[in-house]
């Protein structure tokens, strides 16, 4: 078997011979349908496959986890959501939920255990670094990105909401490439602009916008790629780059991407 | 008559004490206009919390020279308290520095700390003031920093530096009249820092130096009562909620909003999920969210009446830093002043809640509102963990659930939500359509 094709079982087909994976890879609504953060979905999805975890997706069953309309007040949809997906995934038995969103991590992480849904949740950073120290991926010493300047942007609901800081930062130093840090980081980072359902609406009157303040930020570190851990940064900070007309000269990627990139998938 | 300093004293404790058990009781009933929410639990974090962040400082931290500058202070401020306990045995007792005897020659290095401190608060007070008139540090002149609290601010910074030069007179008029009547004078040795104030009162004679010592006496320690009663109408207050402020703080992972349990049950019943409570009677559903104060819990008020305005919320905002009227500290203020503003009415037998304004509409907008990202900056930089995320997402509730008020934007998205299972306007049957072209990709193996 030297080919083989990318496999992303679903927990229905699972189940249905019978099998229970290790994990379940959480897609989230952005994962799904936003044509550029699929690509994050795909990346992650051939990591998994490559490294030959036990996972499987909700495909059709999975809905939005409620975060946007929770944040925006309306907590009726949210927890209509939450319920609904609490049961599919305790029909499904799960134990342990990995997924690329910060918001779908922190909701389900840290909002549905008070509707009955316990689970073990880990962000695919956390994931991704787990991998990188069993030697599964992202071996040092050179590939593409070897000596080239990334900076990341903290997400607020990966980093002040559930402090992670640390597992983003290792992901990105095995690529072996330059981490330049901007001045705002870490517990101090500064918002992308689109959390607390700010996505979804027109922002209020300003003489800036949320992410033009940031990818400017973000530029003035001479980085050629930004690399973000949340769906919502990786489109304000790609518009940002837009608005500056950088697009030729930096990437804005994922960490999952990156990792793909460097091995080749 | 040699009594009279004596009477005069216990008039003046007593009248100072007698407002400040007023205002005590005035702030607790505001708080108390709070819904009740138990935060009994988890007793040893919650103490490891106040001990760390309101008694050691640790999140002042994050900014060095006000953080240091403000340690000076706030050390001064507990050291210097041990004085007054002897002003106050004096004062009742109609001694004249009633430890001297007893501590010998540690009571010189005791006065001597006590001064270095006074110098280090005064210190302090002075680089504030500049700071804030001067430099003009950008978080002190928001637009919600208007006449009062400006003024507030450097009244408090004033004041402190006055009760410090009367603590340096006293010991230094003291010191000289040790020399000039050492029967009536307990010597306290020679004492630092007020030593260089003795030049300018040499030339006073022995009734005058006497008058010098006992007004810079009787101004600390009613100026110590007078500021008391002051800090209970002013941001001020921080100095003494900052530490039950931090003790109820949330445990929680900041990015964890509360559950409303009343949502829950009738989500339950529409699901048709059978729970232990839904035999139970509905509990009595309020309101959804916050519109006023009493809708908030107790503690947001509390966190209102601990915040000092230092503005270090607002100056982390993505919103507030974009130019968005959103200003956490605007927040905060705002939900202290209406909870003022309704329990001084309560209290005058007036309209209370019932005055046909409310917090939200009258004080803060949806405008405000609106514009957070709940990135928590705001919940991350407060040095006394305050919380106005907390605050603006229960308002967004109260919009969204009793008004149904929500930007039409954000009322399309729960649309999208509800019909499509997702914020866009997608087919959920299409929610899986990303794996084809996987699924043909070649992966080696």
């Amino acid at each position: 078997m030297s080919e083989t094709t990318y496999k992303v079982p679903t927990m229905a087909e699972m189940a249905s011979s019978g099998e229970s994976p290790e994990i379940l890879f959480w897609v989230g609504c952005a994962g799904s349908f936003d044509d550029r953060y699929k690509n994050v979905t795909k990346a992650f999805v051939k990591i998994l496959n490559k490294v030959g975890v036990s996972f499987a997706v909700l495909g059709p069953e999975e809905t939005c986890t409620g975060d946007p309309a929770r944040r925006a007040g309306n907590e009726f949809l949210f927890q209509m959501q939450a319920v609904a997906n609490i049961q599919v995934m305790n029909g499904y038995n799960v134990k342990k939920v990995v997924t690329a969103c910060p918001h779908c991590f922190n909701t389900i992480k840290n909002e549905y255990p008070a509707l009955g849904g316990n689970y073990e949740v880990i962000h695919h950073s956390t994931f991704l670094q787990q991998l990188i120290n069993d030697g599964k991926v992202g071996l040092k010493g050179g590939g593409e990105f070897k000596g080239k300047k990334i900076t990341y942007h903290d997400s607020c609901y990966l980093g002040r909401a559930n402090n992670v800081y640390e597992a983003p930062r290792e992901v990105l130093e095995a690529l072996d490439a330059e981490l330049v840090e901007m001045k705002r980081c870490k517990t101090k980072g500064f918002c992308c602009g689109a959390g607390g359902a700010q996505m979804f609406k027109d922002a209020e009157k300003g003489n800036k916008e949320v992410n033009i303040d940031r990818t400017e930020e973000a530029l003035e570190t001479g980085a050629d790629t930004i690399a973000v851990g949340c769906p919502f940064c990786l489109t304000m900070m790609s518009d940002g780059v837009k608005n500056k007309e950088k697009e030729g000269q930096v990437q804005v990627k994922d960490l999952a991407e990156l990792i793909a990139e460097s091995e080749g998938l | 008559m040699e009594y009279i300093q004596q009477v005069l004293f216990l008039i003046v404790v007593g009248v100072a004490a007698f407002i400040l058990t007023k205002r005590i009781k005035h702030i607790r009933s505001a708080i108390q206009l709070g819904k009740d929410v138990d935060l009994s639990d988890n007793k040893s974090a919650r103490l490891n919390n106040m001990l760390l962040v309101a008694f050691g400082q640790k999140k002042m931290f994050k900014r060095f020279i006000p953080a240091f500058l403000h340690l000076l202070i706030y050390v001064g401020f507990l050291v210097i308290n041990l004085e007054v306990l002897e002003f106050v045995l004096d004062g009742i007792l109609g001694t004249h520095r009633l430890f001297a005897p007893y501590l010998g020659s540690f009571y010189n290095v005791l006065m001597n700390v006590f001064e270095f401190l006074a110098v280090a608060v005064l210190f302090s007070c002075v680089v504030f003031l500049i700071r804030r008139n001067v430099l003009k540090v950008k978080r002190f002149h928001a637009a919600e920093m208007t006449k009062w609290p400006t003024l507030d601010g450097n009244l408090i910074l004033v004041i402190e530096i006055i009760l410090m030069i009367a603590i340096l007179t006293m010991n230094a008029s003291d010191q000289l009249l040790q020399t000039r009547m050492p029967d009536q004078y307990a010597s306290t040795g020679s004492l630092f820092f007020s030593s260089f104030l003795i030049p300018l009162l040499d030339g006073f004679g022995d009734n005058m130096l006497v008058i010098v010592e006992r007004g810079a006496w009787w101004f600390h320690i009613v100026g110590i009562l007078a500021f008391s009663v002051y800090i209970t109408y002013s941001k001020h207050l921080h100095i003494a909620l900052a530490f039950p402020n931090t003790y109820y703080s949330s445990l929680k992972p900041k990015g964890e909003m509360n559950n409303m349990d009343a949502v829950t049950n009738e989500v339950n019943m529409m699901l048709g999920i059978n729970t232990e409570q839904a035999a139970a009677p509905p509990a009595e559903v309020g309101r959804f969210g916050a519109k006023d104060v009493n809708d908030l819990t107790w503690k947001n008020i509390m966190s209102a009446y601990s915040c000092t305005e230092c503005g270090r919320c607002t100056s982390e905002c993505p919103a507030n830093q974009t130019g968005k009227k959103l200003s956490p500290r605007k927040i905060m203020m705002d939900t202290r002043d209406r909870a003022d503003e309704v329990q001084t009415s309560i209290e005058k037998g007036g309209k209370g809640l019932e005055d046909g304004k409310s917090l939200l509409g009258d004080y803060i907008t949806k405008e405000e509102i609106n514009a957070c990202t709940s990135c928590n900056a705001c919940v991350e930089a407060c040095p006394v963990n305050i919380n106005p995320l907390e605050i603006i997402l229960e308002m967004r509730r109260y919009v969204a659930m009793e008004e149904s008020g929500s930007p039409a934007s954000w009322n399309s998205m729960f649309q999208n939500i509800e019909t499509s299972f997702a914020p866009w306007k997608f087919a959920p049957t299409d929610r899986f359509n990303w794996a084809n072209d996987l699924k043909s990709e070649k992966a080696d193996s």
